[in-house]
């Protein structure tokens, strides 16, 4: 038997006579490109991998197996050879019957989840008839402010049934607490309830920008969540932490795994501080990630996720169940890659990017409609984006075995170099005194800002491509169709509100809301008030207004560079 | 206020002069203006009008129409862009420009975002001077700015032009600056 060292240094000359004998030749006669390669996010990329990039690369340390520690083959025993990943078109707009009526559309086209999508002024916690609503409502997502929008999103669903994922942060509260009382009016247990509610403030501060409260306060009403969930709701993943707008935002693939994780480290203190057992909450925590365009990097950053998140979770928080340690994500493909030229060209984007998801592991996924760079996707552009998720699953044999590119030299090492790359932004982060003073330093914001602006500047160079964009480009382009949002929707909208808070009883409703106050001052949980608040139809905008007076509001610096 | 900016007829040196010597540089407010909180455009665009050399002020996310025309006044701007991702660019685009007629200050309005084909006619109507969509570089944005902007007149052309205390900037309409 030979000694373990003399393969590779055998493995060495060969690569020595092959650079020197095939490789150099073939380079004098025909250069290469470019003189240097990076994935998108500008990590160098070697010429070529071999056994030496993995020197010292141990399987059982660095992958395990599915469903065991660090998970980096997947989260479970049989990944999609058990179960497909639940495929979850994100979606609403207009009103609430007309957001019913596309899920019902969609439930009964084979799509197995729902997944809400609010307008804007639902997202700030504003209602319909509030000025600063004046040209939002209903635009970019379906529009909420009382019970009774939230009983017609859901006429006809039953919520025992299916799994719904709701794409809110800063008003989280209130809409889990209309979510709860719908089920409760359909007579649903909510044990039996499932679903996701984004609820992940953090990264509102670093990417996406919106916010009602300062950071501390919005931990506060989260932690009360996730405690509440953990008792009452235990089917219900109370944070879905998100580094997809992180990446939208401008980040590198580093960037969105360190700040998303840093993120999740974040909700894991607070909860601890607060007094919770982590293996009491931290199995219901899940991820949502980009799936951007360069198709190794991504499927590196999915697999290099699930092995950081595992060791901070038994390593750092000492967390005993291995479900607390397991990353389970949401995937969506990359909006900030759709070009508005050539809009037909995103179908394939968005194919690439799925397919680099599923080669990820996700457990669930949204793809891209062609359209989405110039509105709202209509029903067809929607239709083929499911499609698109049905014909890997089924037709093109990915889904047959687990973690198919475990091994590969190039992979592997990229996975390698995005974990060190996210481990070493955590460690500052860590040395800011965590992921809140950071924030508040504006330390995410800016190497964000940085990253998007040097990016902008290589696809002005032409350093990098988007294909109709900055290269291949037509005078004209085919137009497609957009969905359009009717102007009456906000009239309709706000004339619904009005009746309803006339017919309301305002003392029950003013009763509600003084005790949801109480709480907030003397420290108790919040989800028992916000239900009942809620219950008595009192609006978004009046419970998120209302704890404006114990929590405050937040204000960013106004800063762009 | 509008009323108490002072403004006199450019003087004889010509806009384009001023501004290649460097005496008088453009001032141009970013606004990120409604709810969407999608400010990488905004900020790529405010940092390449910096580094083009012109004075950038950027108001910060969620102004409202009135928020961003008192900044613009306040600032003595030579021009307001926008940047609107939330689809109420029909509302918004129209209120700032009207906002600003009322208030005496017709400072020239352009912007981008996820703004359809089909509504750019119906914004340059109401008085936008240039949309950008998505795709457009920074580049054709300055050069738009320095082919179409001209310093709308102050005191004190060839000279540099003179400030207001900072503490004349209320805090809720002040945004920030960066000069190259």
């Amino acid at each position: 038997m030979k000694r373990e060292g003399t393969g590779v240094l055998t493995r060495r000359r060969h690569r020595g006579d092959w650079e020197e004998e095939i490789l150099k030749p073939q380079l004098r006669k025909s250069p290469e490109r470019a003189r240097e390669f990076t994935t998108l996010s500008g990590v160098p990329v070697p010429r070529l991998a071999t056994p030496e990039d993995l020197e010292g690369w141990e399987p059982e340390e660095k992958l395990g197996f599915p469903g065991q520690y660090p998970f980096t083959r997947g989260p479970h025993p049989t990944m999609y050879r058990g179960k497909l990943w639940t495929m979850r078109q994100f979606s609403g707009f207009g009103t609430a019957v007309d957001t019913n009526k596309r899920y019902r559309y969609l439930l009964s086209h084979g799509q197995t989840g729902l997944s809400v999508a609010f307008d804007m002024p639902t997202l700030m916690g504003l209602d319909s008839d509030d000025p600063r609503s004046e040209g939002e409502v209903g635009r970019e997502g379906v529009a909420i402010d009382t019970l009774a929008d939230m009983e017609t999103l859901f006429h006809a669903i039953p919520l025992g049934e299916v799994s719904t994922s709701m794409t809110i942060n800063a008003p989280a509260a209130v809409l889990l607490a209309m979510y709860l009382a719908v089920a409760r009016k359909q007579g649903v247990d909510w044990s039996n309830v499932r679903g996701t509610i984004q609820n992940d403030i953090l990264k509102e501060y670093i990417a996406q920008k919106e916010w009602i409260y300062p950071p501390r306060p919005s931990l506060r009403i989260i932690v009360d969540m996730i405690a509440f969930c953990a008792r009452q709701v235990p089917q219900w993943n109370t944070v879905s932490i998100s580094g997809y707008h992180i990446r939208e935002a401008g980040s590198t693939a580093a960037q969105e795994l360190a700040f998303t994780l840093a993120d999740g480290v974040g909700y894991v203190q607070a909860c601890v501080e607060a007094g919770l057992a982590v293996d009491e909450f931290a199995p219901r925590l899940s991820f949502f990630f980009n799936a951007h365009s360069d198709f190794f990097e991504e499927i590196a950053k999915f697999r290099a996720a699930r092995r950081i998140w595992a060791k901070i979770m038994r390593e750092r928080f000492h967390a005993r169940e291995p479900r607390s340690w397991m990353l389970r994500t949401h995937a969506q493909t990359a909006g900030c890659s759709l070009t508005a030229q050539q809009p037909h060209n995103n179908i394939v984007r968005v194919a690439l990017q799925a397919l680099s998801a599923v080669l990820g592991g996700t457990q669930s996924l949204h793809t891209n409609s062609m359209d989405e760079t110039l509105g709202l996707p209509t029903e067809k552009a929607v239709t083929i984006a499911l499609r698109t998720q049905q014909i890997l699953a089924e037709e093109s044999g990915v889904a047959s075995t687990i973690d198919p590119l475990a091994g590969s030299y190039f992979l592997e090492s990229l996975t390698d170099t995005l974990e060190r790359e996210a481990l070493d932004l955590m460690g500052s982060i860590d040395r800011m005194g965590g992921i809140v003073q950071a924030i508040e330093q504006g330390f995410p914001q800016r190497e964000i800002a940085e990253a998007s602006f040097r990016y902008q500047q290589q696809l002005e160079r032409g350093e990098k491509v988007m294909v109709g964009v900055n290269r291949y480009r037509e005078g004209e382009d085919s137009p497609i169709d957009v969905l359009k949002i009717p102007p009456t929707v906000e009239s309709t909208q706000i004339r619904r509100l009005k009746r309803i808070r006339k017919e309301r009883d305002a003392a029950v409703v003013r009763k509600t809301l003084d005790e949801l106050l109480a709480c907030a001052q003397a420290g108790q949980n919040l989800m028992p008030a916000m239900v009942r608040a809620v219950e008595a139809y009192a609006s978004v905008g009046e419970i998120c207004g209302a704890l404006k007076a114990p929590f405050g509001e937040y204000r960013e610096a106004k800063t762009y560079f | 206020m509008a009323s108490t900016v002072k403004r006199r007829p450019t003087s004889d040196s010509s806009p384009a002069e001023a501004i290649l010597s460097g005496s008088q540089r453009l001032r141009l407010l970013v606004g990120k203006v409604g709810l969407d909180g999608h400010d990488r455009g905004a900020k790529i665009i405010a940092r390449a009008l910096r580094d083009a050399g012109f004075e950038v002020i950027y108001t910060g996310l969620h102004q409202t129409p009135e928020m961003v025309v008192a900044t613009a006044i306040q600032e003595d701007v030579d021009a307001v862009s926008l940047s609107i991702l939330s689809g109420a660019h029909n509302t918004l685009f129209p209120r700032v420009i009207d906002l600003l007629k009322k208030a005496g200050a017709p400072v020239p309005v352009f912007g981008g975002g996820i703004i359809p084909e089909e509504d750019i006619p119906r914004l340059k109507k109401a008085g936008v001077r240039a949309v950008f969509t998505p795709g457009a570089t920074t580049q054709e944005v300055i050069d738009w700015v320095r082919g179409n902007i001209r310093p709308r007149g102050r005191e004190g052309v060839t000279s540099s032009r003179p400030r207001r205390a900072a503490a004349n900037r209320s805090a809720r309409s002040g945004g920030s600056r960066a000069r190259r």
